[in-house]
């Protein structure tokens, strides 16, 4: 379980302060964090992950703070996927898979038998078995996004944090990418989400927190939190709530009618 | 896989370790050489395990330091242009070596090392701290930071130089600009001898953090995600370079190119696993150095050219034939 607790961090180019009193992530849950451009949730997830110190708070990981351990004891239960991974060489799906058994081995990093199987069945949950001697120059968007995803998979976390893992994706991807989260917390994994996609997150999420302006707006279920009155208080007006048709929970489309002129 | 890659470039290290002796402007008598281990004194001999061998040795081993550091340095700022020099340390080095040169009141040999070698290292040194100071930042080191200080402190060296070299007399302007072409013209293995305590805990560091600097290549933040200590390793692989590069070109002055195209020719050969690509420059860089060595001992045979000329002028050209021929694979 990983603990956040009375985090502030304010950026001297930035007229808010991030402050989240209390948040917690479970195994076996997905977790959403939405909110509009700019409203701290990148730096949220960064924090989260302990790559980024808050100016205060603690962040606890299995009860201990996580800048107490040592990074590499830390990322044997905490995955961290940032919104761009530019990497300066280009390597092969697999050799990025294998770099993410970084945690488990020590000195050259050579890979035992067990790493091996754990580097197999993530490139095949990923399905990127077929591509794994592929270039990174060669992929798409999305596939750059699932070797990625994988390589941080084979860290074996039981929390994952992801910021904006569909961005680059298709709609039939993102679907996919979504049914893969899905299945990884079914198996206990813990995922938080940073997303701005509020249809998918409704759909597939357990709980969903809004975040504007560095500040919690809501928390709690989709159907809790997506209310016409708290998307209209972060996002503006032109929005329309509906109903997704198969599970009922809140979708959201732009609303047309009555579109306002702008007001100078 | 990676273990014969390096067992390859070893193979080519050691061959040229055992062949480059026997090139200079003498020829020798093997059976001298020979001979001359059982007791029996010579001048091909002399020649042969106080002039050449040392001199190669020295030639390896600060070729594959340039190489190696600048493989490393590539991956820590993330940009393919870094060599150990672009860092500020040779910019100092100099200043140091020019203050020995043109300034002969100043001089503070001490043990075996030379007035140039000292001043230079302590410029070096100097510089390296500076840098490092200047980069400190509340959330760790900035190594953007620690890149445009080093640049900058180059050209502040520079320019205090060209100043001191307008007073200057016109003598000291020749040592100076000799100092600068880079040489590993030496007698004996006091330079290399007194290089391996520096080099030794520098090349140890870096070797030690390969992994780690795959890692970074990904990003710092994917790096740190996956479980590197970021700040550590690049604190570590900075200052281990910087003091190996420091004394590097203290000795042998700033011999150019090797430190910014071994590694890229490594990469283009051999892949970029950073477990592959810095040993395979350590042994590339040295059989580079060395070879080139062996070219400016003979090419004006008697004379001998300064090696960084020689290193430049190939190196240059064939590095280009390398990004033509090889695609990225």
């Amino acid at each position: 379980m990983l603990e956040l607790k009375d985090i502030q961090h304010t950026f001297s180019e930035s007229n808010w302060t991030l402050h989240i009193s209390s948040l917690a992530l479970f195994p076996g849950e997905i977790f959403s964090i939405i909110g509009p451009n700019g409203s701290g949730k990148s730096t949220l997830l960064r924090i989260a992950s302990g790559v980024m110190k808050p100016l205060e708070g603690t962040i606890l990981l299995h009860g201990k703070s996580i800048f107490d351990l040592k990074r590499r004891i830390v990322a044997r239960s905490l995955g961290y996927l940032p919104q761009e991974t530019v990497s300066l060489y280009d390597f092969t799906v697999e050799e990025i898979v294998r770099m993410g058994r970084y945690a488990h081995t020590s000195g050259f990093g050579t890979l035992v038998k067990r790493d091996i199987v754990v580097v197999e069945e993530c490139l095949d949950l990923t399905e990127m078995i077929l591509l794994r001697d592929r270039r990174l120059s060669r992929l798409s968007g999305g596939e750059k996004k699932r070797a990625f995803l994988a390589s941080v998979l084979a860290q074996k976390p039981e929390i994952l944090l992801l910021d904006e893992p569909t961005s680059a994706l298709d709609v039939h991807h993102q679907v996919q990418f979504f049914q893969l989260l899905r299945r990884l917390s079914r198996e206990g994994m813990g995922i938080t989400v940073v997303t701005h996609d509020i249809n998918l997150a409704s759909l597939f999420s357990d709980r969903i927190m809004v975040l504007s302006d560095g500040r919690l707006i809501a928390s709690g279920s989709p159907s809790e939190v997506l209310t016409a009155s708290t998307v209209r208080t972060v996002y503006g007006a032109d929005i329309l709530m509906g109903s997704h048709p198969e599970s009922g929970r809140p979708t959201i489309l732009p609303k047309l009618v009555g579109e306002k002129k702008s007001e100078g | 896989m990676k273990g014969k890659i390096i067992v390859l470039y070893s193979l080519v290290f050691l061959s040229v370790a055992v062949l480059t002796p026997w090139f200079g402007a003498e020829s020798l008598d093997p059976s001298d050489v020979w001979l001359y281990l059982r007791g029996e004194a010579s001048a091909d001999g002399d020649i042969f395990w106080l002039q050449r061998i040392p001199r190669v040795m020295l030639a390896l081993l600060a070729g594959g330091t340039l190489a190696l550091v600048g493989a490393s340095f590539q991956v820590l700022f993330r940009n393919p242009l870094v060599e150990p020099y672009t860092l500020g340390m040779s910019g100092g080095a100099a200043l140091g070596a020019f203050l020995a040169i043109s300034l002969p009141a100043l001089w503070i040999g001490w043990g075996p090392f030379s007035s140039i070698q000292v001043l230079a290292l302590i410029g070096a040194a100097a510089s390296l701290a500076l840098i490092y100071s200047l980069s400190q930042r509340p959330q760790g080191m900035s190594v953007y930071t620690l890149l445009l200080a080093g640049v900058t402190i180059s050209i502040i060296c520079g320019g205090t130089i060209l100043f001191l070299s307008y007073l200057a007399s016109p003598h000291v302007l020749v040592l100076y600009h000799r100092w600068m072409m880079g040489g590993i013209d030496v007698v004996g293995y006091r330079d290399f001898l007194s290089l391996i305590p520096f080099l030794i805990p520098g090349l140890i560091l870096l070797l030690y953090h390969t992994n780690a600097l795959n890692q970074i290549s990904l990003g710092e933040e994917m790096a740190a995600g996956q479980g590197v200590d970021v700040k550590g390793v690049q604190r570590h692989v900075f200052a281990g370079g910087g003091l190996a590069t420091a004394a590097v070109v203290s000795f042998v002055g700033p011999i150019g190119f090797v430190g910014l195209i071994v590694p890229h020719a490594v990469r283009r050969l051999s892949g970029f696993d950073q477990r592959t690509v810095l040993p395979c420059s350590f042994l590339l860089g040295g059989t580079a150095l060395a070879l080139c060595d062996a070219i400016a001992r003979t090419i004006l045979s008697p004379t001998e050219l300064p090696v960084g000329i020689i290193t430049a002028v190939i190196g240059g050209p064939l590095f280009i034939y390398l990004l033509v021929t090889l695609r990225w694979r």
